[in-house]
C-alpha cells in the first residue's frame, strides 16, 4: 500500500482486499468484551476537521483508540482560512507535535492531496472527505458491507466483488462518495451504474469505468446492490431539479420500488438519510437496509487503514497481545 | 545618445543584416555597415524582432505592491524582451478615473525599462453597472484607447452595447473578458473529464463562447470594433473565425500558458496551474495554435498575473487565479509555434509586435525594422536551452508554471528607443 490513503484509485486490487481482509480481523475484536488492540501504542493520530462531520470524526476517533493510538482531534472549522491561518501552518504545527497520522476533513476539493504531497508533513495523510472529490474510506466500507452481505463474512475473505452490479443513486456532482465508489468498486470487479437526474451527473462522466442511466425503475432489478446518496434539498434552489416531491418520485427509494430489486440485494445509504427525499422510512428500516451496520463497519474500516498505514509488517492480532491488553 | 552597431542579426528571421542605432532611432540596414564610433553587438545566429508589446499586463501598483510595481513588472518586461506593455486595470483603487491611470503612466515613465499604456476600466469599479468615465481617461496623459474590465466580464449586454457604442468616439476598443458569470459560479477549472474526477468545479467552455458570441454579434451591430481577451477555448476561436468572415472588427488574442498547457495538470492539485480562463484540452491547445497561425487569433498577450506565494502556496480552492508569462512569453511562443513550423520569426514579430500595437493603437511600437523608424527591438538567441528557475526572475512574484521545464530562446538583447534595458539577458 501506499504512505497515505488521498483516493480509491491509489488501492490496487490487492490492497483493496486487505483492507477489508484486516477489516474483518478488527471486526472481531470488536465482538470481544474487551475492544482493544496496542498495536498503535505511543503513536499520534490527528483528526484534523475543517467541517463539521461528527459521525466520520468519531468513527476515526473509535478506530484509533481502539488500535491504542494517541488522539488529538483539531476542528479547524471557521478557524483556518477565516481567521488567516493557512492549510500549511496548520500542517507545520500537526508537524512540530509529532503527528504519525493526519486523518483530514476538507471543503476544498484536493487538500488532502496537497497535504500528502507538497512536503509540509512527514505523517501518513487520511482522507477523510475532500469537498466533492473523494471519501475512500466510506468507499472502502462499503464494500466492506457488500461483501459480506453478498458474499459472505467468511467466505468473503480473500475475494473481490467480480460481477456484483450495483447502482448508486442520486446527486453524484457533488457527491465524494460516489466518486470513491466508482473508483472502488470497479477495482474490485463490481459493475457500477449511476443513476440520477442529468443534472447531477458531471460533464465528463463519459471517462468513468461505469453506466449512467436516468431511470431507476429500469436499473432496480439488475441490482445486486442499491446505494442511495444523500440529496441536499437546496439544490433545488440552483434547479438542479423543480421541487423535492418530483425528485422524490423519479428517483427516491420507496417500498413498491424495492420490492423490484432481486431478493438478495441490499440498500445502501452513506448517511444522514433525509427520509421522505431520497428514501422512505419503511425502506430505512428494513432488514434490507445497511445504513446502520455501515457505521459498524465504518470503525472496522479505519482500524485496518489505520494499523495499515502505519502498523508496519506486524501482524494486526494475536493472541498475547490480547492477554496483554487485558 | 551613442550608436550602436548589430552586426549580422536575421531580421525578422531572414537573412543577416547590420543594423545601426543611432539616439532613438534605427539610423541605417544593410547588409554591411562600417562601425565606426558605435558600439557594436555581434549577433551571429541571432534573430532580431521589432520590440515585444503586450496587451494585457497586470502591473498590480497600485495596491498590491506585495506581488508586483509597475518598476518591477517593467523589468520582467525587458527581460522578455518587451518594450511595451498594456496595464490592466483591476488596481486598487481600479483604473477607472483619469487620476489612476496617469499615475500608472507616470509610473512607467519613471521606470524606463518599457512603455507602460494604461488600460481604463470599462465600468466604474469592474462592476459592470455604471460607465467609467472613458472619454477623461482617453483625453488624460495616458491616452487611453484600450478598455477592459479584465477579471471581470461586462455581462450586462445593455452596458456592453453602449461602451462598445461610446468609444468610437476616439477610436477605442473594448477588451472583453469572456466569462458568463452564472455559468462560472464556483467554477476552478476547465469542465470536463478532469473537472469530474477531481471535483472540482466546472467553468465550461460554453461560458467563454456565448459572451464572444452576443458581442461579436453586439459589435457588429452598433459597427464598433470589440477585441476578446485571451481565448481559451476551440469553440471561441470558430466563433471569432466566423466574425472575421462576416468583415466585422473583431480582434483576439491568446496567452502563452493557453498554447502549451492543458487541464491535465490539474490533476497535482498545484495552484500554480490555476488560472482564469481555466487550462483547458489538448484540442484547446491544438486549435488555439492553428488560429494563432492562420489570424483568426491575432496576437498573443502575456496575461502576466503575479501574485505573492502565499497565495499559491495552499489548497487549490484557496488559491488565486493566474500565471506570470512575461519572462517565459516568447520562449513558449517559440516552442509552440516556431519550433512546430506554425510561424516564421516574421509571423512572431506579427503576432507580438505589429498586431497588438494596431490593435491597442500605440504610437511608436510594432513598427518595421528600417531607417527612421523607433529603435524598440529585441535580440533573441533561438539556439538558447535553458530550464525556467523562478527564483532569478525579475519579477516580484514566482507563480510560474514552467518551474523545471526546459524551454527554447532566450532574449539576450533589448532595446528601449535605442537604450539598451537588456545586455546579454540581463537588465541594463
Amino acid at each position: 500500500m501506499k504512505h497515505h490513503l488521498v483516493s480509491a484509485a491509489d488501492l490496487t486490487r490487492d490492497d483493496a482486499v486487505l483492507v477489508l481482509d484486516t477489516a474483518e480481523e478488527m471486526a472481531r475484536v470488536a465482538d470481544r468484551p474487551i475492544k482493544k488492540l496496542p498495536t498503535l501504542r505511543g503513536r499520534t493520530v490527528v483528526n484534523l476537521f475543517f467541517e463539521d462531520s461528527t459521525r466520520t470524526r468519531i468513527s476515526f476517533e473509535a478506530a484509533a483508540k481502539r488500535l491504542s493510538a494517541d488522539v488529538i482531534n483539531f476542528s479547524a472549522k471557521g478557524s483556518s482560512v477565516s481567521k488567516g491561518e493557512s492549510l500549511k501552518d496548520t500542517a507545520l504545527t500537526l508537524e512540530a507535535m509529532g503527528a504519525d497520522a493526519v486523518v483530514i476533513r476538507h471543503p476544498a476539493s484536493g487538500a488532502p492531496y496537497r497535504l500528502a504531497n507538497s512536503g509540509w508533513i512527514d505523517g501518513a495523510v487520511v482522507n477523510a472527505g475532500d469537498g466533492t472529490h473523494e471519501h475512500p474510506t466510506q468507499a472502502l466500507l462499503d464494500a466492506f458491507t457488500m461483501r459480506r452481505r453478498l458474499v459472505g463474512r467468511d467466505t468473503g475473505l480473500g475475494q473481490d466483488l467480480a460481477g456484483r452490479r450495483i447502482t448508486i443513486v442520486g446527486d453524484v456532482l457533488h457527491s465524494r462518495v460516489a466518486r470513491s465508489n466508482v473508483l472502488l468498486l470497479h477495482t474490485l470487479g463490481a459493475e457500477v451504474t449511476l443513476v440520477a437526474p442529468p443534472t447531477l451527473v458531471p460533464v465528463g462522466v463519459e471517462s468513468w469505468p461505469c453506466e449512467v442511466s436516468y431511470d431507476l425503475d429500469r436499473v432496480l432489478p439488475k441490482s445486486d446492490g442499491v446505494m442511495m446518496l444523500r440529496v441536499q434539498r437546496e439544490r433545488m434552489n440552483a434547479a438542479f431539479f423543480p421541487t423535492e416531491r418530483e425528485y422524490s418520485r423519479r428517483y427516491g427509494l420507496n417500498g413498491e420500488r424495492m420490492a423490484r430489486m432481486p431478493e438478495h440485494a441490499i440498500v445502501m445509504h452513506p448517511g444522514p438519510m433525509n427520509r421522505g427525499m431520497e428514501i422512505t422510512a419503511d425502506v430505512a428500516d428494513s432488514d434490507r437496509c445497511t445504513a446502520v451496520e455501515q457505521v459498524a463497519n465504518g470503525v472496522s474500516i479505519r482500524m485496518a487503514v489505520l494499523y495499515l498505514l502505519l502498523g508496519g509488517a506486524e501482524p494486526a492480532v494475536t493472541h498475547s497481545r490480547i492477554e496483554e491488553t487485558k | 545618445m551613442s550608436k550602436i552597431l548589430i552586426r549580422g542579426a536575421k531580421v525578422l528571421g531572414g537573412e543577416p543584416q547590420d543594423v545601426l542605432i543611432d539616439g532613438g532611432t534605427i539610423a541605417e540596414v544593410a547588409s554591411s555597415i562600417e562601425a565606426g564610433d558605435a558600439t557594436v553587438i555581434e549577433a551571429d545566429g541571432q534573430i532580431l524582432l521589432p520590440g515585444l508589446v503586450d496587451l494585457h499586463t497586470h502591473l498590480r501598483e497600485p495596491g498590491r505592491e506585495d506581488s508586483e510595481t509597475v518598476l518591477t513588472g517593467t523589468r520582467a518586461a525587458a527581460i522578455g524582451g518587451f518594450t511595451a506593455v498594456h496595464a490592466m486595470a483591476n488596481t486598487f483603487p481600479v483604473a477607472d478615473t483619469a487620476g489612476v491611470v496617469e499615475q500608472v503612466y507616470r509610473l512607467g515613465k519613471e521606470s524606463g525599462y518599457c512603455d507602460v499604456q494604461p488600460v481604463g476600466a470599462v465600468t466604474v469599479g469592474l462592476e459592470g453597472k455604471q460607465l467609467a468615465e472613458l472619454g477623461a481617461m482617453h483625453d488624460s496623459a495616458a491616452g487611453v484607447k484600450v478598455f477592459s474590465d479584465d477579471g471581470k466580464c461586462v455581462d450586462d449586454a445593455v452596458i456592453m452595447r453602449r461602451a462598445l457604442e461610446y468609444v468610437k468616439a476616439f477610436d477605442g476598443v473594448i477588451a472583453q473578458h469572456a466569462q458568463e458569470p452564472r455559468l462560472t459560479e464556483g467554477a476552478q477549472m476547465n469542465e470536463g473529464v478532469v473537472s469530474a474526477e477531481l471535483g472540482l468545479g466546472g467553468w465550461p467552455a460554453v461560458a467563454e463562447e456565448s459572451i464572444i458570441a452576443r458581442d461579436v454579434l453586439l459589435a457588429a451591430h452598433v459597427g464598433s470594433r470589440v477585441h476578446i481577451c485571451h481565448l481559451s477555448t476551440a469553440g471561441s476561436v470558430e466563433i471569432v473565425r466566423w466574425a472575421k468572415s462576416k468583415g466585422w472588427d473583431v480582434t483576439a488574442e491568446v496567452t502563452p500558458h493557453h498554447l502549451l498547457l492543458t487541464d491535465e495538470l490539474v490533476r497535482s492539485y498545484n495552484p500554480v496551474y490555476k488560472v482564469n480562463p481555466p487550462l483547458r484540452t489538448e484540442t484547446d491547445v491544438l486549435a488555439l495554435r492553428e488560429a494563432l497561425a492562420d489570424g483568426t487569433i491575432d496576437c498573443v498577450a502575456t496575461d502576466h498575473a503575479p501574485h505573492p506565494h502565499e497565495d499559491k502556496d495552499c489548497e487549490w480552492a484557496a488559491a488565486a487565479m493566474g500565471m506570470v508569462g512575461l519572462e517565459t512569453a516568447l520562449s513558449v511562443v517559440q516552442e509552440t509555434m516556431v519550433e512546430t513550423g506554425l510561424l516564421d520569426w516574421a509571423a512572431v514579430a506579427d503576432r507580438m509586435s505589429f498586431r497588438p500595437a494596431v490593435i491597442g493603437r500605440l504610437d511608436g511600437h510594432g513598427r518595421p525594422i528600417s531607417a527612421g523608424e523607433p529603435a524598440n527591438l529585441t535580440l533573441v538567441d533561438p539556439a538558447y536551452r535553458g530550464t525556467v528557475d523562478p527564483a532569478g526572475f525579475a519579477s516580484r512574484s514566482r507563480n510560474t508554471p514552467y518551474q523545471g521545464r526546459e524551454l527554447p530562446g532566450r532574449v539576450t538583447h533589448t532595446f528601449l528607443r535605442g537604450r539598451a534595458t537588456v545586455v546579454d539577458g540581463k537588465l541594463a
